[in-house]
């Protein structure tokens, strides 16, 4: 049995699990545990053959590796080495879309088309691209040209999108400390070779490489990925969705799409719908799409399809022998999900060529062929479904409603029905009055180790009775939903005053009957560009770098080396950023200081590790606190 | 009584008792709290190389102990609640006496305090019915804890299965039908 207690629904799929014998990610954390104390701190280096070394935290032992390497140095470079992972993620991800974007726009991805033509216009518009006489196809190549600059670039000039999404104020700070980017694809290297042996061997320097590698998945990654997102499938606009594994529904063929990108998830959701008849014919009421994970979060943004499970549920999904096919195309897709598979009737499907797992399905899945190939991985599920008819299901009833889509643009929109000219003004006059104290960001994912303490839950309740106003992307956010947080009930059941006000006249404006609920979903991971938008427009109507806005950051159960990147790229423009558990940085006396201290005077950012939910929020409303003071407000 | 004993061939010297044991003997008995502690805390098992294993060097609480009847000023005695060897720090004079004649070197002068560093068999976690910090630490179970009569039974089952795995494997040997039987059994 597990030591640990989770919500009820992940509970009793746990519970489940247990009675059929099928070992999950709790069993496995179990047996890790206590885990390498070296590894935690990141002291232990394995660049080279001369290692692995490891720096005794306690003095007692060696204090340098082979090659002289002090933990300083190792921390540092492993701490690089992790940002690369997580940006590494981001840009693939954004170049993927873009390649996608690029044949559509040639004529050789049918199945594709630009459905948001306004934004097509506005970022090519931002990028100075000049569109008078242009077909629509003529203006997205150059947009594509440009997007692809910033992976081929050799001259030294400032990334496109860079100068497209930051503002000028944070563009002028990076250019002063000397970390402005011109190419992601030669930062990722040059970042893995300096940290290769007898390299570079400056914790400082690098530090502000990690910083680098934050703007590389900042502006190569995330707003690159979402801005070909919303061209190619539209922008998101607020709606209300259901979220739990309640969503499964056993008389449907269930596909559960998991992994990160709408490219795949899209066309599996269009032949779903296209295919009813068929599913109808083999004895099943419907299709039913639901989200796992992040390309959940895209279809759910878009097209309001249910969300049925964050990262950490993503076996558990399974193991209600509910599920007809899973199809994965790449990021968080756990290796045991092939062999939970197994133990039913279920079809793991993996997409990507760069993406398979022993024991699962591969069908590679190219855009120029997207449509017989999603209509084949459809009529799998539907073949699923008849072998699955008799087999013993468990799906738990819980299920929560909620409000999901906010975009900045959507946002925007409902804002202007307030004051069309100036539609920021209304979100700016509540914050100065403290009716909104402050803005938080949740992003990350949910962590087996502090899943059973609700730390996310805790922490967004105590921010909200502090009349701080939550957004929210990736898994964090269905951690959120599943918890009624996105549900405009949640807005008098758990906030201040201030904010209960604020968000009972949003909803009026936006013509809704009820309030706005108090967490507001605003997409996938590579969708805190949208959160990085919000704030640089904040920051901009006011008139302050995004440093000075009473705002923070938070990875609450930190578990990928995306949420590194991302919360690097939040460090560099200048926001506290709360982590838990704690980065592999405390080996390192320098990367500690610097991280948590003195970077606040270079960028204004710092990290801040808290576990406990309840200090944390009151750690980040100080921080809030502290940045109204300095405003005067 | 419950003792430790130590698999030379398993350990990975991977000093993960290292670290377990030095947070075992700190204030907050969490790592990334005792990392900041001052003094630091220190460790009392030291993994040490012999030529292609590793083997980690901590005291054995020897049932008949050099230590003690070294000790000049009764120092270094018997705990009976766990058949630990334990040092008095209020009576060690560091005379270092233990250290010389201890044959394993588990025993570290500790100039600080001017008295003798050695395990304690970390007595919160036998008080609580666990384990000392290294064994739950160690990930290859090098180094276990229990009965010894339990764990010398389970040294000569395995010995008794490589004598039994080395007779199997002899080529030219006409097998009985008896020895199929238990090959099919115990392989
Ligand atoms: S790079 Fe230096 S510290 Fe790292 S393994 Fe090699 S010798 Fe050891
Ligand atoms: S310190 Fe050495 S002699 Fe004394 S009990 Fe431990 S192993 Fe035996
Ligand atoms: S923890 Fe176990 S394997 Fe690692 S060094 Fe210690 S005894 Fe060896």
């Amino acid at each position: 049995m597990s030591m640990k207690t989770f919500d009820t629904v992940t509970q009793s799929l746990i519970n489940r699990a247990e009675a059929m014998g099928i070992e999950t990610g709790i069993n496995r954390l179990e047996s890790q545990l206590p885990q390498c104390g070296f590894g935690q701190l990141g002291s232990c280096c394995r660049i080279c053959y001369m290692g692995p070394c490891r720096i005794d935290p306690f003095g007692d032992g060696a204090s340098k590796g082979v090659c002289g390497a002090t933990a300083d140095v190792i921390v540092c470079r492993n701490l690089l080495r992790e940002e690369v992972g997580g940006a590494a993620s981001h840009v693939g991800h954004a170049r993927h879309v873009v390649l996608a974007f690029q044949k559509m726009l040639e004529g050789k991805a049918p199945g594709y088309k630009i459905t948001d033509r306004n934004k097509l216009m506005d970022i090519a518009s931002r990028l100075g691209i000049k569109t008078e006489d242009k077909s629509d196809i003529e203006i997205g190549k150059e947009i594509v040209g440009k997007a692809l600059e910033d992976i081929s670039n050799q001259n030294g000039e400032p990334m496109n999108w860079l100068k497209l999404s930051a503002q000028s104020r944070e563009f002028e700070m990076w250019k002063e400390q000397g970390i402005l980017i011109s190419n992601a694809h030669n930062e990722i290297e040059e970042a893995m070779h300096r940290t290769s042996m007898g390299n570079d061997a400056d914790p400082v320097n690098l530090l502000l490489a990690c910083l680098k590698m934050g703007l590389v998945d900042g502006y190569a990654g995330l707003h690159m990925a979402t801005d070909f997102h919303d061209i190619l499938f539209g922008t998101p606009q607020i709606t209300t969705v259901e979220a739990n594994i309640g969503v499964l529904d056993k008389d449907k063929v269930n596909i559960a799409i998991h992994g990160h990108n709408p490219v795949l998830s899209e066309k599996i959701l269009e032949w779903a719908f296209k295919m009813k008849e068929e599913a109808k014919k083999r004895g099943a009421l419907d299709i039913n799409v639901v989200g796992v994970c992040c390309t959940g979060n895209e279809l759910t943004m878009r097209h309001g399809v249910p969300l049925a499970a964050h990262n950490l549920q993503s076996e558990l999904v399974l193991i209600t022998g509910a599920v007809d096919a899973m199809v994965v195309d790449m990021q968080c897709i756990w290796p045991s999900l092939a062999m939970i598979a197994e133990c039913f009737h279920t079809k793991l499907i993996t997409t990507e060529p760069f993406v398979k797992i022993p024991g699962a399905i591969h069908v590679p899945f190219d855009v120029e062929h997207a449509d017989e190939e999603a209509k084949n991985i459809v009529m799998m599920a539907i073949d699923s479904f008849k072998e699955r008819k008799g087999e013993d299901v468990h799906i738990p009833k819980e299920k929560s409603v909620g409000f999901v889509g906010f975009s900045v643009e959507a946002i925007v929109g409902m804002l202007k029905k307030i004051d069309s000219s100036d539609p920021l003004k209304p979100i700016v006059d509540n914050i100065v009055n403290g009716n909104i104290y402050g803005v938080v960001g949740f992003v990350g994912c949910p962590s087996i180790k502090l899943r059973d303490t609700f730390m996310t839950e805790k922490m967004t309740k105590e921010l909200l009775k502090n009349n701080v106003l939550v957004v929210t992307t990736g898994c964090t956010a269905q951690i959120c939903i599943q918890a009624g947080l996105m549900d405009s009930s949640a807005t008098d059941k758990y906030c201040g005053e201030g904010l209960k006000t604020v968000l009972h006249a949003l909803g009026k404006a936006a013509g809704f009957d009820v309030p706005l609920p108090p967490v507001w979903h605003m997409g996938s991971c590579v969708d805190n560009a949208r959160i990085g938008t919000l704030l640089g427009a904040l920051a901009d109507r006011i008139g302050v770098k995004i440093s000075q806005l009473p705002v923070a950051g938070s990875a609450p159960e930190l578990v990928q080396e995306k949420a590194i990147s991302i919360g690097t790229w939040f460090l560099a423009l200048g926001l506290l950023v709360h982590i838990a558990p704690s980065p592999r940085i405390l080996g390192s006396p320098v990367a500690t200081n610097i991280l948590t201290k003195d970077l606040e005077n270079i960028t204004g950012g710092k990290v801040y590790v808290e576990l406990d939910p309840i200090k944390a929020a009151a750690g980040i409303i100080s921080h809030i606190k502290h940045k109204r003071t300095e405003l005067g407000i | 009584m419950k003792e430790i004993f130590i698999d030379i061939e398993r350990c990975t010297a991977c000093k993960s008792c290292e670290i377990a044991c030095a947070v075992e003997h700190s204030l907050s008995k969490d790592l990334f709290s005792a990392i900041f502690e001052n003094p630091l805390p220190v460790k009392r098992v030291y993994v040490e190389k012999a030529f292609l294993f590793s083997y980690p060097v901590k005291c054995m609480h020897c049932a008949d102990a050099a230590c003690i009847a070294a000790c000049p000023t009764g120092a270094m005695h018997r705990n009976h609640e766990f058949g630990s060897v334990v040092v008095n720090n209020d009576k060690c004079m560091g005379c270092w006496m233990c250290a010389m004649v201890c044959p394993f070197g588990a025993i570290i002068p500790d100039y600080a305090v001017k008295t003798a560093r050695k395990c304690d068999f970390c007595p919160d976690r036998l008080k609580e019915g666990g384990k000392p910090a290294c064994v739950e630490a160690c990930p290859t179970n090098t180094i276990t804890f229990g009965e010894m009569k339990d764990l010398f039974k389970s040294k000569r089952l395995l010995s008794a299965e490589r004598v039994a795995k080395a007779v199997l494997v002899q080529e030219d040997k006409e097998v009985t039908p008896l020895e199929m039987l238990r090959s099919i059994e115990n392989i």
